[in-house]
């Protein structure tokens, strides 16, 4: 593993590459800004790979589509690892230099034969052929993924599988080559970078590493838990065996965004305490014993935001917040009050400067700098550091400066909701251009393309079950069912059908999916769920 | 038909359902198949809806909102719904010295007001058609069939075909060309070909006088081993039709002449960008060169334009041809240098290519010995407006126009005005009626030779709807690129709007010098600077204006 913590590429590099790759990402409406960067280079002359069970808008611009099986990516990964190897296409000296587990690795894909990969994919061969073949020969190459990725319950095998295809290459730590996991906000990067995951302090430090322990004790002046937290998937768990009895939600709406949703409502129902802090009275807010209404964080207060490309930025305030809402750190700072603990209310500048005290990679970063030069991109260790354009480029130093970059050797499960005759249908979900996740901050707009409600399927399928567009069927999955209206589209075929999740109040297809999570990662399986489609008799 | 469903197969094929190919890559090599497949979606059904502009988008592919740039750029290609046949009538200002006006009435009283469809079936006013010498003109675009030229045109024709009265047209047959000036330049070889241009003085046709060898030179010299020759078609100056007609009269010379210069510049490919109103024109050119085909050593394609005016600037040309909106490019580099996709080109006008093939014959020397020494040979220039017999006149440079004027039966009731250049040129004082028309006698005295249209006004014709009708066609005609042109020829267009409602201030006056030097100045093309010519000079000679 190369490290968690964030994409390896510059925006400006997927506008010069040679090649792009998009895989388990409908990126041209669930991430628009990214994709006009993407845009760019193909206008530059990059050829395009999107590998999706639909062939999705941002599908529509690539010059191949490989249309997958629902969680078969590491099948595919696999063979289109083998067919390199066969070819000879490896980038020798690179594995020689800067990997270390090459031959284990070689031999676990050994058995992904093209004809295999064809068969569990669904993809044809020669297809998989091309891209392999194109993947290895290019310049440069961006594998970029999501969702379709990472929300799978082996979302870090997914994505350990993608790695090696960049250490087979050599596609990593070099500007143009790179692999880009795309944030879906604005800020979704430096949510991590700032520590709000589970066992990360500030900058990927370690909650069990001493010194870092050590560190942040001395200059928070408190102790901080040895073991690491819960992540959402554990703290839901947690709350079914009674261990988690007080919850406090911070810009997050999980009454409609969890996998299987009504066990999460369920069980939001029965804790002791609930607190909620959000712009909108959600429907979570509306579940909770407190509410504290927030500012806008793009408008209404001041700080700094992560993109995708590790580029912090500022964000200004440029308004009041309304009514009685306030700014994050002013809501923080009352609670510790309350709690017993007499805080200053501190600018988000000064904040940031005791972040930047301990977090080794943010510490070049003044607001003068950021603002001066239109941010920057960690690591940035000291005031005279550019930034870092693109990471890991101590892969191609001469001697190498750490361990070699591993293999990985991952195995293809099939999806946990297995297929079934009596669901026999593959159910999965995703974004629209208009809509934003749970609606919460979307559905408020208008917007003349809306179709949030609707089950999507081809005209195949539709005739198969004997129904038309608009007509209203009963959607079941092993946990539960819901009416929706048929939507006939092309990007899809038989056996495959597409929900967005932005209209829960309506449609709540969080009903239907599998809250199996990632033990890795914690992240739900959203993306595949076995269902049965049935007509609703008349009258 | 498509092999797949994602490329627009009727059903789906089993591998649909995994695989799907498309996309961008290499599209930049595509992208010069915009316009035509533009232009086969107009022909077919009349207008090009926005599923027609969509689908062509992800065919070329091209990004759908640069498609519909392109498409919305030219007059001939509509992305509102129209009716299937669509007569556009011509107002312009050989017309309305003629029988144009009575025409748009008569127009008006048979089928009702322009711009409003009426069934199947609409009519609109246009900018000149190019068949000036035969009074009243028509083209009419008929979804499904070949669209076609009436000239001269009457209401009741014009209606017939609107109401889709079949139409009998003859191609006229196309003899056998004999290429004797081709074979001749193939044995003196290129560098020698380009010499006896260069010898001949010959100057380009098209308006801007450069010196042809020079070009031919430049091209030659270039570095690079993709070369063009384009040959200019897009005759769309008003009162202008010599290429149309030495198109008809002789296609074998063009093509003739498109070969020699390619073999002395080393070009394989050739275009010609003929105006897309020529389309009797351009089947004749079609016939030749397929008659023609097997004998040169050239390709040469017809592109079609599509109602631009600007497209007949050298570099909107390049940018019309290559799929993109026509809009003019900064020079330099040079066409030369850097001309159609990015290559040297050598671009020139019809009239100028076919003068080639006799050069090559009798020598540059003797082209040389014809005419004046800054203005070689002979020069077609356009007659038209109130005349005995408008044409075409293929005379030797040093005539006035005056003598013209003569030699085309003289004026038809007492001359008003002499319009010479076409809308781009500047109306002639009585003195300058006598002064030879020679590039070097234009420069001395302010007459633009321009394209060589001449254009004669007695004192039946309104100047001030002349002129007015002038200041319109660059407003509508400016590509909207630069500043100065967009918004100075629209100024200059709601001023002489005021003029002709018979206000005359000192304010506007003075707007309209201001207007006429920052375009002339500050303008990126050809269009920009010769904008305000007519406007001004009309002012100048009391043409318009309370002094009138």
């Amino acid at each position: 593993m190369l490290g968690a913590g964030g994409g390896t590429s510059s925006y400006k590099e997927i506008e010069t590459t040679d090649l792009i790759i998009l895989w388990g990402s409908n990126a041209r409406n669930a991430h628009p800004i990214f994709f006009h960067h993407l845009a760019k280079g193909v206008r530059n002359g990059a050829k395009m790979y999107t590998i999706d069970p639909r062939r999705s808008e941002s599908a529509e611009w690539a010059d191949t589509w490989l249309g997958i099986d629902v969680g078969s990516d590491i099948a595919l990964s696999n063979t289109v690892a083998r067919e390199i190897i066969t070819a000879g296409l490896v980038n020798t000296e690179f594995i020689e230099h800067s990997t270390s587990g090459f031959a284990t690795y070689a031999e676990s894909v050994e058995s992904w034969t093209l004809e295999r990969g064809e068969e569990i994919t669904g993809v044809p061969a020669d297809a998989i052929r091309s891209f392999a073949h194109d993947y290895a020969k290019a310049r440069t190459a961006q594998l970029c993924w999501t969702l379709g990725i990472t929300e799978h319950a082996n979302a870090t095998d997914n994505v350990l599988s993608l790695i090696n295809l960049s250490l087979l290459t050599g596609h990593v730590g070099r500007w143009g080559s790179g692999l880009v996991p795309i944030r879906g906000q604005n800020n979704v990067q430096g949510g991590g970078d700032m520590g709000a995951l589970p066992n990360k302090f500030p900058g990927f430090q370690d909650v069990t590493d001493p010194d870092a322990r050590a560190k942040f004790e001395a200059t928070w002046e408190t102790s901080v838990p040895v073991e690491p937290g819960w992540h959402i998937s554990q703290m839901i768990d947690a709350m079914e065996s009674g261990d988690l009895t007080a919850l406090y939600v911070i810009g997050e709406n999980p009454a409609q965004s969890e996998a299987d949703v009504g066990r999460t409502r369920k069980l939001l129902e029965g804790l002791d305490h609930l607190v909620v802090q959000d712009m909108f009275l959600t429907k979570t807010a509306k579940m909770a014993d407190v509410v504290f209404p927030a500012a806008a964080g793009w408008a209404e207060t001041d700080g700094t935001v992560t993109s995708s490309e590790r580029r912090v930025q500022r964000v200004r305030k440029a308004l009041d917040p309304p009514g009685d809402s306030k700014d994050d750190i002013e809501i923080l700072t009352m609670l510790a009050g309350k709690l017993g603990h007499d805080w200053e209310l501190q600018s988000a500048e000064a904040i940031w400067d005791e972040l930047r005290s301990l977090s080794p990679m943010h510490a070049g970063m003044s607001y003068d700098r950021l603002e001066a030069l239109g941010g920057l991109q960690w690591p940035c260790p000291d005031e005279n550091h550019p930034g870092t354009p693109f990471l890991h480029a101590w892969l191609w130093e001469d001697p190498m400066p750490r361990e070699p970059a591993p293999f990985s050797v991952v195995r293809w499960v099939p999806p946990v909701d297995p297929l079934a005759d009596d669901f026999p249908i593959r159910l999965t979900t995703g974004r629209r251009l208009d809509s934003y996740n749970t609606g919460v901050q979307s559905s408020g707009y208008r917007s003349p393309i809306r179709a949030d409600a609707v089950l999507d399927m081809t005209k195949e399928q539709a005739a198969d079950l004997d129904v038309a567009e608009g007509q209203t069927v009963k959607v079941t999955s092993r946990r539960g069912s819901i009416e929706v209206r048929v939507r006939i589209v092309k990007g899809l075929r038989r056996g495959l059908v597409f929900m967005a999740f932005h209209a829960p109040d309506e449609v709540d297809v969080n009903r239907l999916t599998i809250d199996a999570w990632d033990p890795k990662s914690g992240t739900a399986e959203f993306k595949a769920t076995a269902v049965r489609i049935d007509k609703i008799p008349e009258g | 038909m498509p092999e797949s469903s994602w490329s627009g197969a009727e059903e789906r094929v089993p591998t649909d359902d995994h695989v799907a190919y498309g996309g961008f890559h290499g599209a930049a090599s595509r992208r010069h198949l915009l316009l035509p497949v533009l232009h086969a979606v107009q022909d077919s059904i009349g207008w090009v809806s926005h599923g027609a502009l969509n689908y062509v988008s992800k065919r070329i592919p091209v990004a759908p909102a640069e498609a519909y740039g392109v498409a919305t750029f030219y007059d001939l290609i509509t992305t509102e719904h129209m009716p299937a046949r669509v007569a556009r009538v011509c107002d312009d200002v050989v017309c309305k010295a003629g029988d144009g006006n009575k025409l748009i009435s008569d127009l008006e009283a048979e089928l009702g007001p322009e711009n409003t469809a009426n069934g199947e079936s609409m009519w609109v006013r246009s900018a000149c058609l190019g068949h000036c010498e035969k009074g009243t003109v028509a083209f009419i675009q008929r979804a499904g069939e070949q669209a076609l030229t009436i000239a001269p045109a009457t209401a009741d024709e014009i209606a017939a075909v609107l109401r889709g009265d079949s139409v009998t047209t003859n191609t006229p047959p196309v003899p056998a060309p004999f290429f004797t000036a081709l074979t001749k330049a193939h044995t003196m070889g290129a560098a020698a070909v380009r010499n006896e241009v260069v010898a001949s003085g010959i100057r380009g046709r098209g308006g801007a006088a450069f010196p042809v060898g020079v070009k031919w030179n430049g091209v030659a010299n270039a570095p690079g081993d993709t070369k063009y020759v384009v040959c200019n078609a897009d005759e769309s100056e008003p009162g202008t039709f010599k290429d149309r007609w030495l198109i008809e009269q002789n296609p074998f010379a063009l093509i003739e002449g498109i070969a020699i210069a390619a073999f002395a510049v080393g070009a394989s490919k050739a275009y010609i960008y003929i105006r897309g109103e020529y389309r009797e024109a351009e089947d004749l050119l079609a016939s030749a060169l397929e008659v023609a085909g097997s004998d040169l050593d050239v390709d040469i394609e017809i592109r079609r334009g599509a109602g631009a005016y600007i497209c007949g600037e050298e570099t909107a040309l390049f940018n019309s041809i290559e799929g993109f909106r026509g809009q003019p490019r900064q020079k330099p580099p040079f066409p030369t240098q850097s001309g159609l996709f990015g290559s040297p080109t050598l671009i020139n006008n019809v009239e100028t290519l076919a003068a080639i093939p006799g050069i090559v014959t009798d020598r540059g020397a003797a082209f040389a010995q014809i005419g004046t020494e800054e203005s070689t040979g002979l020069k077609l220039f356009c007659v038209s407006g109130n005349v005995g017999n408008p044409g075409v006149y293929h005379v030797e440079f040093g005539v006035t126009t005056r003598e013209l004027i003569n030699l085309a039966g003289g004026a038809n009731g007492e001359i008003q005005a002499v319009l010479t250049g076409g809308a781009a040129g500047s109306f002639l004082t009585e003195t300058q009626l006598d002064v030879p028309l020679t590039f070097e006698d234009g420069r001395d005295s302010g007459i633009s030779l321009g394209s060589g249209a001449i254009i004669v006004f007695n004192t039946d014709v309104d100047m001030m709807e002349i002129t007015h009708r002038i200041a319109e066609f660059f407003a509508h005609e400016s590509c909207g690129l630069c500043v100065p042109c967009r918004v100075g020829t629209t100024r200059q267009l709601d001023i002489v709007g005021r003029m002709r409602e018979g206000s005359d201030t000192q304010t506007d006056r003075r707007d309209l010098d201001n207007i006429g030097w920052v375009m002339r100045d500050a303008s990126i093309c050809g269009l920009g600077h010769t904008a305000s010519n007519a406007v001004e000079s009309a002012i100048r000679i009391g043409l318009i204006g309370s002094d009138a």
